[in-house]
This record gives structure tokens, C-alpha cells and sequence, in this order.
């Protein structure tokens, strides 16, 4: 570690004149590094994003390669003879718009009644002291640790027994379970930060405590909603272990994750389709991730820093 | 394309009637409750109580029962004979001949699966110390990487440069990306012939390596995997607790001529640790926790990749030993609970994050 840490920005400035000094940044030449140093820093940093992208870009490649062209030892990123064959057949001659299908049904549904149990919960655990409310926030933190691992021998059982297993019922069921603990902390956390002098100004003009939560709480709360919201959403859209528990065995309600795994099986590797349908799922959800990163994290710093 | 229109109509319907279900359902909580604590009781916590009923309804439905149900289970002889039938799994009882024989009927009978998860192999050969040792391994190694990494890269971005924010946006792909896809794309590249490691190796004039089957080999492989995966997120936190320090302390440092060594050891170190103990914890647990990796990597081939929870996953879903895997999934909890306790203990950490 000899590099120093000495050009820290003044970050306590809320985000609008931060970004003039960035961009400030970004035009002129940093003040105080030397020529030889800022090359070593952008060299070693485009090392480190080659190594980030090029699977990504691997991966683009195999997907444009022509069928008979699959295995090949080339490392050129855009194939001599580039087609679009391998999207034509994954469209065409597998399920994956099924997949598609049920992954989207399942997750928005998921995500729609997560996003309501938990916002509904964490006004309760922000504004009431209600008994057993500190052993509650503790036993919502405590299932964080619980591997989900552990739960798949009961909720497999469980799920046969009363005949959930390969129904979207049985996966609904337990993406939006799972999801409410870290949703409610979150949730919990935003609420704690905005100021009770509103609600009771209301409650003095007559609006009753369910209005104040409706009329005020909720609009106010939107940006942490959406983090939830998408934290359901990606949590459940990207989740792979449960699927294959519950429904691995009804191959009409694959969502994509079982889908693409078949495809890129021990014995039967069609790496071209695989390819073509991972860059058709990535690029909606890395692009809604791009844009929402950023409140994500403030999302996750301010719900740890407040508590 | 067919298949898709033939479902399109069931599948609207049936999450369409869960949908119904969950909120017919939350609405009958809410009027029993409303009912008993607020007209029988008159407690002053019914509003509460009926914003909290539905999501601890799920809870105690989905978490909290099957974690009881699991705990009966690992007591059980259950296995994918007796799985049909209630009343074919029993507790374990002893049916020796004679009952003399049995020296302490705890361990032999009733905690059988526990004692048998430390006794006798919890996969084909595979015993559950070699396991445990390895991922703690594992754990240590991609722990350890992704700190490293992420300080590395939020030490080189925490700067005024140009393309910082090109930068950042390339970096965090690979936490963007759905993680079994990303895996899936990772093992593909380890293929023998046509995986870039072995082309590359083949064309520096190297023998290509069996990432697929040399047992070290393949769990390098899976390391690599995750550490790719896994550094990007302390990147962007520890970068947004760097970005939290007040630029005025290392002015200061400068004036007292404190080299960038020093300043890192004794400015952002201490200063971030708030964000530092909190992302280790979690960052140890989800290692410790991550399915996808191992499992798509390996593919449940080699048990000598296995760590803990794949290991749970085949001996409950390959050899069906429901029961002794129920005792496992225990075992493998209270590991992780006894380093979270020692962890919290030992660095205080924590304590900003539970109020």
C-alpha cells in the first residue's frame, strides 16, 4: 500500500456541489500527483477493469460465434463471422421466453407484496415501543445468518407435503418471506429519519394515525421503497438455490436461472445459446443496477449509520 | 414459443390466486386482530400490532415453523424410504435386541444424527472436518482477497481523476451481473480445451491445468470465481467510507509531514473502521454462506470441493439423508453462530449497527 491517501475530497458537501468539484476533477490534472504516478494509478485501474469485463465480453463473444464456430481457441472478441444465429435458435427452439416469463411473473409479484408487508411492518418497529419489539429487531437481524441452505430441507419437505412443490405459489411464497428482514431494517431506518413533528401536526388537524402513514410517511419514503422494491426484485430475479428446491422438478415453471443451467450442462453444452440468453437477461438488470447503485448505497449506509 | 402461449393462461392464474391469497389472508388477520386486541383487550398497541401481523405471519409460517420442523426432523431416521408416509419416520429409537446393550441412550438413539454428523462420513467419504477446514479456508482466502482488493481499488479512486466514474462503472460489473450467470461464464471458461486460462497457458507454451478434475485445481477455481464476484461490493463501500472522511485530517498529516503510508495507517484505517468490522462480518458470512460458486462451479462432482452448505445440499438432495441432513444444517448454523458471538465480541463491532 504505498499509495497515498492524500487526495480525499471534502465528501461532507451534499451531493450537488460535490459533483461540480468532481467534475472539476475530471478536467483539470489532479494536483500533486506526478506524471510517472498518475500513469502507474490509470494502468494499474485498466488492468483491474479488463480483468472485471472480459468475461463479460467472452461471453458476447461466444454468443456471436456461428453454430459451427462454437468451440474455438480464437481469443478475438467480435468473431470473424459474427451472426445473430445462436439468438434466432435460442428464441425459437428453446423455452427461454418461457423462462423469461416465469421468472418475470414470479419476481414482480414477489417483489409487489414484499415491498408491501415490510413497509407496512417497519412503521410499527419506527414509531411504536411496543412490547418485544428489541428481541424482534434482533431475531430480524438473527435470520440474516441463517443459511439458506438450512432451509431447504424443511421448506422441500414442507413444500411436498402440502403439495407446493413445482407450483409458482410455493416459490411466491418464499421469496417473499425471506426478503422481508433485511426490507424491514431497511425500511425501519429511513422512517427513523424523518421528523415526527410532521405526522403530529396532521394528527392535531384530525388525520388519523393510518392517513398519516398513507398521506405523509409513504410519499416521503419513495426512494427507499425503490431500493426495496429492487432489492426484492434482484434477490428473487437472480436466485438459483430455491428455484432448484421447489420447482426443479416442473420444467414448465423453470424460471431462467434453472433454464440457462441446463443449457450449460455436463453433457449436453450449448454454449452458444447459453451465452445468447445470459447477455439477454444481464442487460436489463446490470442497466437498472448502473442506474440505481447509487441509492442503493446511500440506501444501505444510512439504514447501518442510523440504526 | 408454444409452450409459452399454453402457459401463459395457468401461470396468470395461479400467482394471480396466491396473490388473492396472501391478501385474503393478511385481511382476516387484521379484523381478528383488530377484533381481540382492540375491542376485547383495548390495547393500546393494535395498530401496530395489525401492521406488523401479516409480514410476522409469514415469518413465523416460512422461517420460524420449518426451523422447528427441521429441528424435530434431525431427531428422525427420515430418509427417501420413509418419506411418503407420516407415520413411517420415527426418533430415532433403539431397537436392539437387548436393551442392555445400549450404553447411553441420548447419543445412540436420539442425538444419533449429530453424533453421526462428527462420526461418520457426512457425504460418500468425505468426513465433516476436512469440509469444515476447508471452509474456513475458503472463507479466509476470499475474505481476505476481497478486502484487499476492494481497499486497493477505493484507495486508487479516491482521488480527483479523469474517468473516475468510467472507472467505478466497469469495476461493479461484476457485481451487477446476476451471479449464476456470471458462474456459469466463469466455468465455461475453465473448460479444458476452450477456456481462455488453458488457451492462454497452451500459447505461453505451459501444460494446460485440469481446473475440472485436480481436486486443488478446481478449488483454485472456484476461489478465483468468487474473489471476482466478490470484490467490487467492499470496493464501493469501503470507497463511500473513505469519501466520508474529512479531507481536513490529512491536510493536517501533510503539514506535519506524514507520509501516505502513515496517513493510511493512521487516518483512513482507524476512520473507516466503522464501515471496515460491519462488511467483514457480513462479507465472512455470505462466504461462508455462498451457494452459487461452489455449487455451479463443481457441479457436485468432486467432494473434495465441497464446503459446508453444498455438502448440506447433496447429502440432503443427492443421498437423501433428510433426517441426518437436518442434524447437519444445525451443526453447520452454530459454527457460524459462534463466530459471529466471538467476532462481535472480540472487535465490539456491531454495536453502531444494532442501535
Amino acid at each position: 500500500m504505498t499509495i497515498t491517501a492524500d487526495k480525499a475530497m471534502p465528501q461532507s458537501l451534499p451531493g450537488r456541489a460535490r459533483k461540480t468539484i468532481s467534475l472539476a476533477g475530471f478536467f483539470r490534472a489532479s494536483r500533486g500527483d506526478s506524471p510517472f504516478k498518475r500513469l502507474i494509478i490509470h494502468s494499474i485501474l485498466i488492468a483491474c477493469c479488463v480483468a472485471a469485463i472480459y468475461p463479460v465480453l467472452r461471453v458476447i463473444s461466444v454468443s456471436l460465434r456461428p453454430g459451427d464456430r462454437l468451440l474455438s481457441t480464437s481469443l478475438a472478441i467480435i468473431p470473424a463471422d459474427a451472426s445473430l444465429e445462436n439468438y434466432r435458435v435460442l428464441l425459437s427452439d428453446t423455452d427461454f421466453l418461457l423462462w423469461l416469463w416465469n421468472s418475470t411473473v414470479i419476481t414482480a409479484s414477489t417483489a409487489v407484496i414484499g415491498v408491501i408487508l415490510a413497509a407496512s411492518a417497519a412503521y410499527a418497529f419506527s414509531r411504536w415501543k411496543f412490547p418485544g419489539r428489541n428481541p424482534a429487531m434482533v431475531f430480524l437481524l438473527a435470520t440474516q445468518m441463517i443459511p439458506a441452505a438450512m432451509l431447504m430441507v424443511p421448506l422441500y419437505i414442507l413444500a411436498v407435503r402440502t403439495g407446493m412443490i413445482g407450483t409458482y405459489r410455493g416459490l411466491v411464497l418464499v421469496y417473499c418471506v425471506t426478503a422481508i428482514p433485511f426490507s424491514i431494517w431497511i425500511l425501519k431506518g429511513y422512517y427513523d429519519t424523518i421528523p415526527r413533528d410532521l405526522e403530529e401536526a396532521a394528527l392535531i388537524d384530525g388525520a388519523s394515525r393510518l392517513g398519516t402513514f398513507w398521506r405523509i410517511i409513504l410519499p416521503l419514503s419513495t426512494p427507499s421503497l425503490a431500493i426495496v422494491f429492487l432489492f426484492n426484485f434482484t434477490q428473487a430475479w437472480n436466485d438459483y438455490l430455491f428455484a432448484r428446491v421447489i420447482i426443479a422438478n416442473a420444467d414448465e415453471i423453470w424460471t431462467w436461472a434453472l433454464g440457462l443451467r441446463t443449457l450449460q450442462d455436463q453433457f449436453r453444452t450449448q454454449w452458444g445459446q447459453f451465452s445468447a440468453g445470459s447477455i439477454l437477461v444481464t442487460i436489463p438488470v446490470v442497466i437498472l443496477f448502473l442506474y440505481s447503485s447509487k441509492y442503493l448505497i446511500s440506501g444501505l449506509t444510512l439504514g447501518s449509520v442510523k440504526g | 414459443m408454444d409452450t409459452l402461449l399454453a402457459q401463459l393462461a395457468p401461470s396468470l392464474r395461479e400467482v394471480g390466486s396466491t396473490v388473492a391469497f396472501i391478501l385474503l389472508g393478511s385481511i382476516v388477520l387484521e379484523v381478528l386482530i383488530y377484533l381481540l386486541m382492540g375491542k376485547v383487550l383495548k390495547s393500546k398497541y393494535t395498530l401496530p400490532a395489525m401492521l406488523v401481523g401479516p409480514a410476522a405471519v409469514g415469518l413465523l409460517a416460512l422461517v420460524v415453523y420449518p426451523l422447528i420442523w427441521e429441528f424435530n426432523l434431525s431427531l428422525t431416521n427420515m430418509s427417501l424410504r420413509r418419506f411418503g408416509d407420516k407415520a413411517e419416520y420415527t426418533w430415532i429409537a433403539c431397537q436392539a435386541a437387548d436393551p442392555a446393550t445400549i450404553k447411553n441412550w441420548l447419543t445412540d438413539c436420539l442425538l444419533r444424527n449429530y453424533v453421526d454428523v462428527f462420526r461418520a462420513p457426512v457425504l460418500k467419504q468425505a468426513y465433516i472436518l476436512p469440509v469444515f477446514l476447508r471452509t474456513v479456508l475458503w472463507t479466509f482466502l476470499n475474505v481476505v482477497f476481497h478486502v484487499a482488493g476492494g481497499m486497493g481499488l477505493a484507495l486508487l479512486l479516491n482521488r480527483p481523476m479523469r474517468g473516475r466514474g468510467l472507472y467505478r462503472a466497469l469495476l461493479i460489473l461484476p457485481w451487477a451481473i446476476p451471479q449464476v450467470i456470471a458462474v456459469l461464464a466463469w466455468r465455461g471458461e475453465f473448460h479444458f480445451e476452450y477456456g481462455y486460462f488453458n488457451i492462454i497457458l497452451t500459447r505461453i507454451g505451459l501444460d494446460p491445468i485440469q481446473w475440472k478434475t485436480d481436486p486443488v485445481w478446481n478449488f483454485v477455481s472456484m476461489v478465483m470465481t468468487n474473489v471476482w464476484l466478490g470484490v467490487p461490493f467492499m470496493m464501493v463501500i469501503l470507497l463511500g467510507g473513505m469519501q466520508s472522511i474529512s479531507g481536513e485530517y490529512y491536510e493536517a498529516a501533510e503539514m506535519d509531514g506524514a507520509t501516505g503510508v502513515q496517513q493510511f495507517r493512521h487516518i483512513t484505517l482507524p476512520l473507516l473502521r466503522p464501515v471496515i468490522t460491519p462488511a467483514i462480518i457480513l462479507g465472512t458470512i455470505w462466504t461462508f454462506n455462498q451457494f452459487n460458486v461452489p455449487f455451479l462451479i463443481n457441479q457436485n462432482e468432486l467432494e473434495t470441493s465441497d464446503i459446508l452448505v453444498t455438502a448440506l445440499f447433496r447429502a440432503a438432495f443427492q443421498y437423501n439423508r433428510y433426517g441426518f441432513s437436518a442434524a447437519f444444517a444445525f451443526v453447520v448454523f452454530l459454527v457460524l453462530l459462534v463466530y459471529s458471538v466471538l467476532y462481535v465480541r472480540v472487535t465490539g463491532g456491531l454495536r453502531e449497527v444494532a442501535e
